[in-house]
């Protein structure tokens, strides 16, 4: 079990070294100067333009060569100093991203969690009842199949335009300057739903699928046999069934994770929603290096740390990692 | 009174094409304390009798036929009523005893999960648990193993001490060594034999297709062929005297000691049984019988011949003995 988990450490370390390496060369290789696009909106005069620019390469630190530009990030990465945004100057970009976290982590938490529970409770139970399976599920695979954006895009056109029950873009009212207070928490909650739903039902609708055949396959399995011939009443085959079942559905949300995070950005995106996801793509549209860096490092952190979580729940929940007597991972 | 008495059974498979008539019309009787072997080549229905008897479930059909069992009637065709019958007082050894326990439990909790079901606290039978792992020669250490760290042939031990813990009247032992190594086969069939011995079940049928095995351990073998009883007698009677054609093929076709079939071929029985969706009008055997003449049109009955219970469905036989 030691080994399995230093095993599994080490290759997130290695991830995370190679990916934050990505994080820090992709915006380089971009096209575009942003300090030529900040000397040029602040439209000076030519020596002054050179005094400038000279000034925003030391601050950013790009007047030294591209390794010891390389270096210096990291240094400055486990100082917890991300460099300044140029959108936002002269913000530092962890403050920027602070601003952001709690937004994605609002609607990414909890439809993460809730679409994998209900979604694995209810293929469970759709898959010994005909009906359901002939008409629910079917509409489990139409969710499961839609982008995220689409879906996030219709809810929208319906529910924020067309019976306008729910606002269609930003974190709060526009007239509200946050606070706590009752009236601020349900605006906030007010804004919170539709792009939480969007991206809550396109995972349930693939959660109940898969949880739906491994049911399937489980009641098929020897050991419920066995135990139908031994008189085992359906309550202790289905607990049994269901457990096994989950196991691979934990797997698959380790490898979900990703493409949530990648889901998270664009439906932030289609609500206007002021999280990590929308500030990457004002990001890039700015061509703000630093912003880019630090939203991508944040996503890094966040994908390796859940699957980190994931990792470890499947060793509680199944033994035969625990017992170490699968060796490969 | 017999322990167990089977009456007319059919049980048949539902197919998109119909009914495949796997077991049709079978009736025997087994008595307090018998070992009784169920043999025949796959697809014979031996299995299918075997299983019907505990757990019969969809594609499997009941279409007639009573079990009766000391002085129960099983209700076989209702799957929620049997459960009452099952585990504790018929079980089953099944085919694929060495993936018949979940993975992610641990053996003592599968046991207990399965005895609460029955309405009994694992900690009041941990004595007599004890007992039983070494009457089948394993450790204690196994109830807190996982079963995937267990062997292939210990997990078939904990699966017998499971099926026999609640002392069923009737144990059914399907194919339960045909994955095991001879020197493995003798030692199950060791402890097969003493739960008889030791009462802790009070009789046995034994389904496998490897008549050796049943010389070792049966005290009467019943042979079907394609659905249908076609003899059975004592393991002696069976062995020494076979009266129908296909079981004295059976019979042939086993290896003697001391003959090398480098020089000698061993003998199959020739043909290949009929397919039983639309199995063939009279004696199911007939294309392949050597013996076979008009009557055998007709379909035999299973009848008794003399008066040690010896029961076969041959007209030649039937005729001999008249």
């Amino acid at each position: 079990m030691q080994r399995y988990l230093a095993q599994k450490l080490t290759i997130y370390i290695l991830t995370f070294f190679l990916a934050v390496t990505i994080d820090w060369i992709i915006p380089r290789f971009m096209p575009g100067n942003p300090v030529q696009t900040m000397l040029s909106r602040a439209a000076l005069r030519a020596e002054a333009v050179e005094v400038m620019r000279g000034y925003y390469l030391r601050a950013f630190g790009l007047d030294v060569p591209v390794w010891q530009q390389y270096l210096n990030f990291w240094k400055a990465v486990f100082h917890g100093d991300l460099g300044v945004s140029v959108y936002l100057f002269p913000k530092p970009v962890i403050r920027v991203i602070a601003e952001a976290i709690p937004y994605t982590l609002a609607i990414l938490v909890p439809a993460i969690v809730l679409s994998w529970i209900a979604g694995n409770k209810f293929g469970a139970f759709a898959a010994r009842r005909r009906w359901l399976d002939n008409t629910v599920l079917p509409l489990g695979y139409f969710l499961t199949a839609t982008p995220y954006m689409w879906l996030g895009i219709l809810l929208a056109w319906g529910f924020g335009v067309g019976l306008g029950w729910f606002p269609i873009a930003g974190g709060y009212s526009f007239a509200m300057t946050p606070h706590l207070s009752w009236k601020f928490v349900l605006d906030l909650l007010w804004h919170w739903f539709l792009p939480f739903v969007s991206l809550f039902l396109v995972m349930f609708g693939g959660w109940a699928i898969g949880m739906r055949n491994m049911i399937i396959y489980e009641l098929e399995a020897d050991y419920v046999q066995y135990l139908e011939s031994l008189g085992a009443p359906r309550k202790l085959i289905r607990r049994y069934a269901f457990r096994n079942a989950v196991l691979p559905q934990i797997t698959g949300l380790a490898l979900q994770i990703g493409t949530i995070a990648a889901g998270a950005v664009v439906t932030e995106t289609v609500f206007s929603y002021p999280g990590i996801g929308k500030l990457l793509v004002e990001a890039i549209q700015n061509q703000d290096y630093f912003l880019i860096q630090g939203c991508f490092l944040f996503i890094i952190i966040g994908v390796l740390l859940a699957n980190l979580i994931v990792d470890i729940a499947y060793l509680i929940v199944d033994p035969r990692t625990r017992r170490g007597m699968v060796g490969e991972i | 009174m017999p322990l167990l008495e089977v009456q007319d059974l059919r049980v048949y498979y539902q197919t998109i094409r119909g009914d495949v008539k796997a077991l049709d019309g079978a009736s025997f009787s087994l008595a307090e304390g018998e070992i009784m072997g169920l043999a025949g080549e796959s697809g014979c229905g031996k299995s299918t009798l075997g299983r019907s008897l505990v757990l019969l479930k969809p594609p499997m059909k009941y279409v007639e036929g009573r079990v009766t069992l000391e002085d129960f009637s099983l209700p076989i065709w209702d799957r929620e009523k049997m459960n009452a019958f099952r585990f504790s007082k018929i079980s089953l050894i099944p085919q694929y005893a060495m993936n018949a326990l979940n993975p992610t439990r641990k053996v003592k909790k599968i046991f207990t999960d399965i005895l609460a079901t029955k309405g009994i606290k694992g900690s009041q039978v941990l004595p007599e648990l004890r007992r039983r792992l070494e009457m089948v020669e394993l450790p204690l250490d196994v109830l807190n193993m996982y079963p995937i760290e267990l062997s292939g042939g210990m997990k078939q031990r904990v699966v017998m001490v499971l099926s026999t813990f609640l002392n069923p009247s009737l144990l059914i032992a399907d194919e339960i060594t045909s994955a095991l190594d001879v020197s493995t086969q003798r030692a199950v069939v060791k402890m097969l034999v003493d739960f008889r011995d030791r009462r802790v079940v009070r009789a046995m049928i034994v389904i496998t297709h490897d008549i050796s095995l049943l010389y070792q351990i049966a005290d009467s073998i019943l042979v079907m062929y394609a659905g249908k009883l076609v003899e059975k007698g004592t393991t002696e009677e069976i062995l020494r005297a076979p009266k129908h054609p296909y079981t004295r093929f059976l019979i042939a076709s086993l290896p003697d000691i001391g003959v090398r079939y480098g020089e000698r071929k061993l003998e199959g029985v020739p043909g290949c049984p009929p397919l039983l969706l639309q199995p063939p009008r009279g004696c199911r055997f007939r294309e392949r019988c050597p013996h076979a003449f008009e009557k055998c049109l007709e379909e035999p009955p299973f009848v008794a011949i003399g008066p040690s219970g010896r029961q076969v469905a041959c007209w030649q036989a039937l005729e001999e003995h008249a």
